[in-house]
């Protein structure tokens, strides 16, 4: 058996560039998983575009209310910032079981232990897809233009996804081997969603103390660079450096994991 | 194409069984806080040895069975022999593409139409589905279920719903087969024409593998015996021999 090593993580390599090389496999599942929501109703996924729909229009009235931000400025932020939070917290709280769920389907057949992962971020992909709806809605009603840095967030998403995976791989293992962990990071992405500027402004925050408290939050960071080019202003250097080395340091630490624990997963079923 | 071989070295296989207390993190924390104290009693991580000292070298051509009691370790073993459990000690190595019909019904969704579902139990047999698509006819064809395929599966009768899992799950010409008994279904003229196919089948398999309790259905398919026995290879040799022992002691 190998112990835990940075360098040497062939097998985690192979079963992650098998699991991409197999695409067809993830993609195949991941869409199953949404048309399933379709043949139950025929509103399907957008049954979840219809409750963040509600969400954010009672979340909006609320604490714009409350915070007296002017509308125009603030239910474009807080849409962009739900659906992306959809994102985020979906693929945790999902990646988590990536490997419970799947168990019948590890027991059977040799398949890359990745593909569970991808099938997970590819099924929230198509959801969030359904969600992106609603952005143009919310753009049209309050006349915000939209410029070419627009683009930028593509970029942003993608680095987004990448930082994701690396998360869900060490996660769906964790979660396998001790069950209640799920309940654990559920719960921590509860409290994240307070902790992270979605329902209010990084500006709000009183001095400096706070602010350097909020760049720890890594999804604060990975809320900015897809939702900032999205309202027309550039995120800070800050918000890009932090994705970036956290995906580099997440993927190195990830692949050790995953190549330490790879094997015991299927005894952990 | 590389020809399919397995070979088995020193392969030990340990299971820890594990129950509600120890899947539990916050066990884990409170039985490092106490020192452990509580840990024993509830904690009882049990490990089974699954298997031990299994050296088997498959070559292409081979049909082996496997037999031996319940708990015995055929599932175990099977699961080995498919590249599913790496086993703690020693070394598996599997050569060619390993497919399982253990469970035929596996990957089937029971609200996608009988169309879906040949796409779904495809890919999980690891077809490409551009593959699936060009064998997709002649498999409906063979289900003899004509326009009920584009109903959802669910709506089948028991029989149909059969019919369609094994028409697909005997699709693929894998290179090793691995199977816990025999695969039979349906009425008599469908029983018929899915033992040929599957005949067809293991017969293009380079790599048969099959557990069985059967005597008939070893003495058939096999030309080589493996029995287990509490984990261990009790005696791996020709069928007759093997058969002897087994139902003579």
């Amino acid at each position: 058996m190998n112990d835990f090593s940075l360098v040497n993580t062939s097998q985690a390599r192979a079963d992650i560039l098998s699991a991409l090389k197999n695409y067809y496999l993830f993609i195949t599942l991941g869409w199953q998983d949404v048309a399933t929501r379709y043949r139950r109703s025929r509103v399907g996924a957008f049954w979840l575009t219809i409750n963040m729909l509600v969400m954010i229009s009672v979340l909006g009235v609320v604490f714009g209310t409350l915070f007296r931000a002017p509308v125009a400025e603030f239910l474009p932020s807080l849409t962009i910032g739900i659906i992306v939070w959809g994102l985020i917290s979906g693929l945790i709280n999902e990646g988590c079981g990536s490997f419970i769920t799947a168990q019948e389907t590890i027991l059977q057949v040799r398949m890359p232990l990745a593909t569970h992962i991808l099938r997970v971020v590819w099924r929230n992909m198509i959801i969030t897809a359904h969600n992106l709806l609603i952005l143009p809605i919310v753009f049209l009603i309050f006349m915000k233009p939209v410029n070419y840095l627009a683009l930028l967030s593509l970029l942003g998403l993608t680095l987004l996804i990448i930082n994701m995976v690396w998360m869900m791989l060490i996660l769906a293992v964790i979660c396998t081997r001790f069950r209640d962990f799920t309940q654990i990071a559920q719960n921590a992405m509860q409290v994240l969603f307070y902790a992270t500027p979605i329902i209010w402004h990084a500006e709000m925050l009183p001095g400096r103390y706070a602010q350097d408290l909020l760049n720890i939050n890594p999804f604060y960071h990975l809320l900015n660079i897809v939702r900032e080019p999205l309202l027309g202003s550039m995120p800070t250097t800050v918000n890009w450096v932090v994705s970036i080395v956290m995906a580099i340091i997440g993927w190195v630490f990830a692949l050790a994991f995953f190549n330490r624990f790879r094997k015991r997963v299927p005894y952990w079923l | 194409m590389i020809t399919a071989s397995i070979e088995l070295r020193q392969v030990e296989v340990v299971f820890p069984v594990y129950n509600a207390a120890s899947l539990s993190l916050k066990n884990r924390l409170l039985s490092a806080v106490t020192g452990g104290k509580i840990d024993r009693q509830h904690d009882g991580a049990i490990i089974v040895k699954g298997l031990q000292d299994i050296n088997i070298m498959i070559n292409p051509g081979e049909r082996v069975g496997l037999l031996g009691h319940n708990g015995a370790g055929k599932t175990t073993l099977l699961r080995v022999l498919s590249g599913i459990y790496q086993p703690t000690q020693g070394t598996a190595q599997i050569n060619g593409e390993c497919v399982s019909l253990i469970n035929i019904g596996l990957g089937i969704d029971p609200e996608a139409t009988g169309r879906e579902n040949i796409l779904l139990r495809g890919v999980m047999m690891g077809m490409r589905p551009s593959a699936i698509k060009a064998m997709s006819e002649e498999i409906i064809d063979f289900t003899g279920l004509g326009d009920f395929i584009d109903l959802p599966f669910r709506t089948y009768s028991t029989g149909m719903q059969l019919r369609l899992a094994f028409a697909v799950s005997t699709a693929v010409r894998p290179q090793i087969l691995v199977m816990d008994e025999w695969l039979s279904t349906g009425d008599e003229e469908f029983k018929e024409r899915a033992d040929r196919r599957m005949t067809d089948v293991v017969s293009a398999a380079e790599i048969l593998i099959l557990a069985s309790h059967s005597r008939e259905l070893l003495l058939n398919n096999c030309n080589r015996l493996i029995w287990l026995e509490h984990g261990k290879i009790r005696m791996d040799g020709k069928p007759e021999e093997v058969l002897k022992q087994y139902f003579g002691h």
